[in-house]
């Protein structure tokens, strides 16, 4: 068995790397690529952690096959605040959305590809947009409080692109 | 945010007390500039832009990879290890196995029984047999298959009334038994009785009594278990591990090790989640650092969800009858419980366990008189050990159902019943001498029946539709150390050198709970300083004095106060620089806003940079050190000491649920959570405590169980082990009881774990109001409730 070239983008940068075919793209961005902001918490698709965009989309990246991403554009939580800190980090910074941290970058990039495609989300929309994603410590309660208040502060002033891809 | 003042404690007499304190003069308030108010976690941003750096993420110079082989059956000697293939692979670095190390370890002093991996026989499912370190993750696990076991069946112990049974020495799972059952698997056994009970239940108007069963359930922390190990080039031994008590995995290490312990250096990384399930020093632990030891090279050891699960140490399965009396008013007059305890492998924190399932019922209730018979057994189930509430949450679900069926036999409001009988403040328990200087339950049981709208609702609801109550109380720290010694249980250092930097060295573990922000708010605000500039340092043995660490809630009260003593130190080194610049008495000054301010005169105020430099002179850093050492506590009894601690929280939770008498599926729809936790120091972390403990204790109380056929862990994942999603969380409206202790920090007590137990009773009761049915298993799935709900109909078409 041999390894796969992948050329991809990663976080608006283009990407070339050697994969073993069964390797995931959680795999390929924390060992290969170095970026462990994306984590690993179950690698079977039941906790959200490794939750990242692929094409603007959000995916569960211990689930999908690093050479399924040939071509894609991806985007992780180390993408998100290239140039400023997000709304939505800062919101679960400051709302305490976040306590021993390990599920936040996948509820961050989770919420950010919800908030794409539904920038005013009302409570139960927020549940059914997290619902995938695991959080031990906090309750949800401050997760959903940080994502309406990073919500309403990106309808008043839209993020231009929070990874210029 | 609600915050409710208590009555329990009048005023602060402490803080004033203890020197050089300005009050605002309103009972038990400090002039607060930071203390009191919500701050985000001093991590947060990090957590939040993925920098924070968790074991697994951190890599090495020639780092190799580890991967454990398990064992596949609960209990056999294990014939034949065969690790030469795996030996041979090219990639492999070292395999090692039993043969490495036959010293026995345990978190207690008292249970060594822990081996590093496994000699002659295996004791459970998913015990580690050998390990190979090798050039990858994939190579290290091709390396595990090509080693070779055979094992020898023995009599499995998987049920714990099994282990009640005299067998031969060699069934028994350790030679080290319960001393008064030396021919069974009975690991530790209590037997306590005080008062006259058997007169009590003579006498008592109300004799609630039930056989109840609970589950294992698990930590379910997010962050698989991961470590580093690295034998440096000095024959230092690095050990990176996101544990929530290096002191113990120190003093561990050095024993398995056989080095000094200042030849090893625990560096605790970010923890991604705990609740008591990364407090024993664990296997994976030592086994990392004999591979380093034999490679020279880092070892990473990243486990794999299923294998975080068969490490355990979760909530033990316990099954009990419990009976108690009443008279015709209510007040309580006896409790008598007999629980069967299953520990699983290991020793863990059971003799802990053991006594925490009895003597933790004499609160939040005034007990006239209590009897106990515990027995926590070994068995070939995954290790039990300390979770989140640890030993206090099981029984509050039995004494708390039948508190509620006391109230409906005597015709009493459950929440009247429970306010009659409340252990008061500055009171001491009759027979344990639990000593409880404040509590605020009385307080937030009236708040949350307030704003649940109680009396509305209580035996009112439709059929379907319910709403429950549930009390608790927790230990706020350990008053005794797991080792005895005679250092203190907590100190911190202050360093403050010329660049204005305030740094605290603290050995308290932050696992998300946010405990170096509350050192941080708790130096800043006694030195008047912003919270920014204050930086705490609480990952390394080398730097940091030492603290018991995270666990048994004692971390905001003791290095709480150690934190506080260090900063008084310093406070009166920069008031003293500021009487000499400006000629006034050094303890006419306040201290706020970064600014040391004559009280008398305010116009005479010194900047803090500035005076920090005077107080510098001729010195250098200025360096304080304070501790903390819980005062002489409790009665003169054999096992008196478990269960104190120098203070206590009280909580008080309602949940209104609705029932689907079709399918007996619960659905929470609010919970009303009021904790006393003293002071909240960081009100957006006291919520976030109380929080979280409600989502969890939701989980035991409706979705969560360890499944077992054979021993072997049936959902040992996620997707089957039902952690509460959004959907079936809540609104949770937590509500903060303020009693202002007299010894803890500022007025703080714990609030991380005594806000779990509430919600399952409340859960359990609520049931009763919608359907009429009490349960007595947990969790109370569908399956369970839609039995017992059948169980009643029947019952009423025969009668
Ligand atoms: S790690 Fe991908 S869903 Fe859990
Ligand atoms: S913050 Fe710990 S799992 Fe969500």
């Amino acid at each position: 068995m041999s390894k796969h070239i992948l050329r991809f983008h990663v976080n608006d940068r283009a990407v070339e790397v050697a994969v073993e075919p069964w390797h995931t793209l959680a795999n390929v961005l924390r060992n290969d690529l170095n970026l462990t902001g994306t984590k690993i918490g179950c690698d079977m698709g039941t906790c959200g952690c490794c939750t990242v965009h692929v094409d603007g989309k959000a995916r569960l990246s211990c689930l999908t096959l690093a050479l399924e991403c040939q071509g894609a554009k991806i985007a992780t939580i180390e993408g998100l605040n290239e140039y400023e800190i997000h709304p939505l980090q800062r919101a679960f910074a400051e709302c305490g959305g976040s306590q021993c941290g390990y599920c936040t970058p996948g509820f961050i990039m989770q919420s950010c590809a919800m908030l794409k495609e539904n920038p005013d989300p009302t409570r139960d929309e927020i549940k059914a947009g997290l619902s995938g994603n695991l959080c031990r410590c906090t309750g949800f309660m401050k997760i959903y409080e940080a994502v309406e208040r990073a919500a309403t502060e990106m309808r008043e002033k839209p993020v231009s692109a929070p990874v210029k891809a | 945010m609600p915050i409710v003042q208590g009555s329990g404690s009048t005023r602060n007499e402490h803080q004033k007390n203890k020197g050089v304190w300005s009050d605002s003069g309103s009972p038990g308030v400090v002039a607060n500039s930071i203390i009191g108010k919500p701050a985000p976690l001093k991590d947060s941003l990090k957590k939040v832009t993925g920098e924070a750096v968790y074991a697994d993420d951190m890599k090495f110079p020639g780092m190799l990879f580890c991967r454990i082989l398990r064992a596949t059956v609960p209990h056999a000697r294990v014939k034949r290890l065969d690790i030469t293939k795996a030996q041979a692979m090219p990639g492999v670095r070292a395999v090692v196995t039993g043969r490495e190390s036959g010293v026995r370890f345990g978190v207690l002093p008292v249970s060594q029984d822990e081996l590093s991996m496994a000699q002659e026989k295996v004791i459970y499912t998913g015990e580690p047999l050998a390990a190979v370190a090798a050039d990858s993750e994939d190579i290290a696990q091709a390396a595990i298959w090509a080693i070779e076991v055979e094992y020898e069946a023995l009599t499995e112990f998987l049920r714990p009334q099994d282990s009640l049974k005299d067998v031969e020495p060699a069934q028994q799972i350790h030679d080290k038994v319960e001393k008064k059952h030396p021919k069974t698997n009975i690991h530790k056994a209590v037997d306590q009785e005080f008062g006259d009970v058997e007169g009590a239940f003579k006498q008592a108007a109300s004799t609630p009594n039930a056989s109840f069963k609970f589950d294992g359930i698990s930590h379910g922390f997010t962050e698989p278990h991961a470590v580093i190990a690295h034998w440096d080039a000095e024959d230092r031994i690095q050990l990176y591990t996101p544990q929530q008590v290096p002191h113990y995995t120190h003093r561990a290490l050095a024993k398995v090790l056989d080095l000094p312990m200042h030849q090893i250096q625990v560096i605790r990384t970010t923890v991604g989640g705990g609740f008591g399930g990364k407090s024993d020093p664990f296997q994976h632990e030592m086994i990392a650092c004999m591979l380093a030891r034999n490679t020279r090279r880092p070892v990473k050891v990243t486990m794999d969800r299923e294998e975080t699960l068969l490490t355990g140490r979760g909530r033990h399965p316990t099954e009990s009858k419990v009976a108690m009396a009443f008279d015709k008013d209510g007040k309580l007059l006896a409790l008598d419980s007999d629980v069967l305890i299953d520990g699983g492998a290991y020793g863990s924190f059971g003799v802990v366990s053991a006594y925490y399932n009895g003597v933790l019922s004499n609160g939040p209730y005034l007990l006239p008189a209590f009897r106990y018979h515990g027995k926590r057994v070994y068995s070939n189930r995954i290790p039990s050990g300390a979770m989140r509430g640890h030993g206090s949450v099981n029984p509050r679900y039995c004494t708390e159902t039948l508190v509620d069926m006391a109230a409906v036999e005597l015709g009493i409001d459950p929440c009247e019943l429970r306010l009659r009988n409340f252990l008061p403040p500055n009171s001491i328990t009759p027979h344990h001498k639990f000593r409880v200087t404040s509590t605020g339950i009385r307080e937030g049981l009236m708040e949350a029946m307030k704003r649940s709208e109680w009396s509305k609702k209580w035996g009112k609801l439709p059929y379907g539709h319910g709403i429950g109550v549930g009390c608790a109380w927790y230990i706020s720290g350990s008053a005794l150390p797991i080792h005895w010694n005679k250092l203190p249980q907590s100190t911190v250092h202050i360093k403050i050198d010329m660049d204005g930097g305030v740094t605290c060295h603290s050995l308290a573990a932050d696992i998300g709970q946010g405990s170096d922000t509350m050192i941080a708010q708790i130096v800043a605000e006694v030195i008047g300083c912003k919270l920014d500039r204050v930086h705490v340092k609480s990952t390394t043995t080398d730097t940091a004095p030492i603290d018991l660490g995270s666990y048994s809630s004692r971390v905001t009260f003791m290095a709480g106060n150690a934190a506080r003593e260090a900063a008084e130190v310093v406070r009166k080194d920069l008031a003293a620089a500021a009487s000499k610049l400006t000629g006034q008495p050094a303890q006419y000054f306040d201290f706020a806003g970064e600014e040391i301010v004559c009280r008398s005169k305010p116009s005479v105020r010194v900047g803090f940079m500035e005076a920090l430099h005077e107080a510098q002179a001729d010195r250098g850093a200025l360096i304080a050190s304070g501790s903390y050492q819980s005062p002489p506590l409790g009665g003169d009894f054999k096992g008196s000491n478990a269960g104190l601690s120098p203070s206590y929280s009280f909580s008080a939770f309602i949940c209104e649920l609705k029932v689907d008498p079709d399918t007996g599926f619960v659905q929470p729809i609010k919970v009303w959570a009021a904790h006393d936790c003293g002071k909240a120091l960081n009100p957006l972390s006291v919520e976030g405590q109380i929080e979280g403990s409600v989502h969890m204790g939701l989980g035991q109380a409706l979705t969560e169980q360890m499944r077992y056929r054979n021993g072997q862990m049936l959902n040992a994942n996620f997707l089957d082990y039902k952690i509460p999603t959004p959907f079936d969380t809540p609104e949770i409206e937590a509500i903060i009881v303020e009693s202002h202790d007299p010894e803890g920090p500022f007025g703080a007590k714990e609030c991380g774990e005594g806000a779990l137990a509430p919600v399952i009773p409340a859960v359990g009761n609520a049931i009763f109001d919608a359907v009429g049915v009490r349960m007595f298993e947990v969790p109370m799935t569908p399956d369970r409730v839609l039995r017992a709900i059948e169980a009643k109909a029947r019952k009423e078409r025969e009668a």
